[in-house]
């Protein structure tokens, strides 16, 4: 899979990429994350589900979807005429879930890559259970890889004690790439009325807060394993992309920011041209991991 | 919808919580077509604990100045910093966001009540209401009089009854209190403020068999449906505030259930 440029949007934060429209191109950008997919539909948490939070905010969506069936017969037809790569995040309650909702997406010609989002910390079940631990990891990653041909990439979780080892499992069992970081577990507290600002009392801290423990993930990361990694975590600007390239990421995904400047994606992608223009660098993967050290 | 840069033509305190803004885009783009019940997401800067935009419903759109009109009160640091920008400062805003009210498409009696800022949107309706040629009444009700803003706009457009908490202007006690609702019949209700006074309104109008939309304040991060954080519960299921919204019949609402 060959990217026109490292910037793409994050699953979650950009819709089906229908919603950015007006305010942007997507021929523009590298690729799109499509909203966490499941195979049934999901009616996600009840409100309220959204808390902000010094340079961020926290999240309890709860994958709100309407399934795969859905996305294949009404959103699919929409989206495959987008000029830049739609690829779709996938996530499940059960192994079987993940495997027979990866299916049907790859009978989907436009559909060039999946991201399995085994790190969703706003559900019950699944999602960020198989993440945190290098076995489930392992497992859904080998059992997807099985029925699914395409570009298969790995959404992994923050909330570990050691993602390098987590990145290795899916590594091994056959993941063309990870991508990292999801949201990190929090919490807020109304303090007048003691009461959690989110329905699910805990939810998925991301925005700026999150860049230097996420850049720093995505550092360890890029040593673990040989296959490209994809970083995320508060990227708001060419600053911070260059950073995530630096740090070992090969291509890098725009999430929360999307929702203040719903154009910020393409000002990246022209801030990383003009850096690589004044720095006489033919091509942004010649930064990848080019982090000098001290 | 659309990003634009706008001037601040004007910033007025209507009291110590409330600022009236008229602004206008930088570079004199025409305004696009601005709907009642629409609002804007305001980008709050320097402000270092303020990461998402400001939602603000649209008090009034002026097509022949070009200009818009924002009343915004007070909440926290993020509309402490809009309140604070003088005359020329800039604002970049997304606009125009959401669905709108209903106009009517037969003459009748329509009642319009609005709570604190929630009266906001109840102006630019009722201008359109006007314009449209339909007479409409405003019920505005607030803490104390200094919170009924606006009270001479609203009296160009129709005729305006109050309630206050403290009885300092109009009827004391709540609107839904206000011997307004027991003498006249409506054919149809419009409503923004504080939720509690919202399911009261509806559950007046659901009473009486009176057509009634509501326009919600939920906590939102995109405000285009991107986040889905904003969700109300309707007879569809959660749905965005922002783009299935603001505006919603009350009989799709969830509330009285």
């Amino acid at each position: 899979m060959t990217l026109r440029n490292p910037v793409m949007t994050a699953s979650g934060t950009f819709g089906y990429g229908t919603e950015y429209t007006d305010f942007m191109e997507l021929g523009r950008i590298g690729g799109v994350f499509v909203k966490g997919t499941t195979l049934e539909p999901r009616q996600g948490n009840d409100y309220p589900r959204m808390a902000e939070t010094p340079s961020g905010m926290l999240n309890a969506v709860g994958l709100q979807n309407k399934g795969v069936d859905y996305f294949v017969e009404q959103i699919y037809p929409v989206i495959k005429e987008y000029d830049t790569h739609m690829i779709v995040n996938v996530s499940g309650s059960t192994v079987e879930d993940y495997v027979a909702c990866s299916e049907r997406l790859a009978a989907l010609e436009k559909i060039p890559a999946i991201e399995l989002n085994i790190s969703c910390p706003n559900v019950k079940e699944g999602g960020m259970a198989f993440g945190t631990s290098c076995v489930s990891a392992a497992q859904v990653t080998k059992a997807v890889r099985k029925v699914y041909p395409g570009t298969l990439i790995v959404k992994l979780s923050p909330n570990v004690t050691d993602i390098a080892e987590i990145a290795r499992y899916v590594e091994a069992e056959g993941a063309d790439a990870v991508s990292l970081v999801n949201t990190f577990l929090g919490m807020a507290i109304d303090a007048e009325s003691r009461r959690p600002k989110l329905s699910t009392i805990t939810g998925g801290l991301s925005g700026p807060c999150i860049k230097p423990i996420a850049l720093r993930m995505v550092w360890q990361v890029y040593h673990a394993v040989s296959i490209p990694v994809i970083g995320m975590g508060g990227i708001c600007s060419w600053q911070d992309a260059i950073e995530f390239i630096l740090a070992g990421a090969t291509a890098i995904q725009v999430g929360t920011c999307n929702f203040v400047d719903p154009s910020v994606s393409v000002k990246i992608v022209e801030g990383i041209d003009s850096y690589l223009q004044r720095h006489q660098i033919d091509s942004v993967n010649d930064l990848v991991g080019a982090m000098e050290t001290l | 919808m659309k990003q634009l840069v706008f001037t601040i033509r004007s910033n007025e305190p209507l009291n110590d919580q409330n600022h009236l803004l008229k602004v206008a885009p930088s570079d004199n783009t025409p305004l696009p077509l601005m709907l009642p019940g629409q609002f804007v997401q305001i980008l709050v800067e320097n402000a270092p604990h303020t990461f998402l935009r400001r939602p603000i419903s649209i008090n009034n759109h002026d097509p022949e100045k070009n200009e818009i009109w924002l009343l915004v009160q007070v909440v926290g640091e993020g509309t402490r910093k809009i309140c604070e920008m003088k005359c020329g400062d800039q604002l970049n805003m997304l606009l125009p966001l959401g669905n709108s009210f209903t106009i009517p498409s037969a003459p009748g009696h329509f009642l319009l009540v609005g709570g604190g800022v929630g009266t906001a949107p109840m102006h630019f309706l009722g201008k359109i209401l006007k314009e449209n040629g339909f007479t409409c009444d405003f019920l505005l009700g607030g803490a104390s009089e200094m919170n009924i803003l606006q009270r001479s706009e609203f009296e160009q457009i129709g005729t305006l009854y109050c309630t206050t908490e403290d009885g300092s202007l109009g009827e004391k006690g709540f609107v839904t209190h206000h011997s307004l609702l027991q003498n006249k019949v409506y054919d149809f209700i419009y409503s923004c403020g504080p939720k509690p006074m919202m399911v009261a309104v509806a559950r007046y109008a659901k009473e009486r068999g009176i057509g009634c939309e509501v326009s919600l304040e939920n906590l939102m991060a995109c405000g285009f449906g991107a986040c889905l954080c904003c969700v109300e519960k309707t007879t569809r299921g959660n749905v965005c505030a922002c783009t299935e919204g603001p505006v919603f019949d009350i009989n799709e609402l969830r509330w009285l259930d």
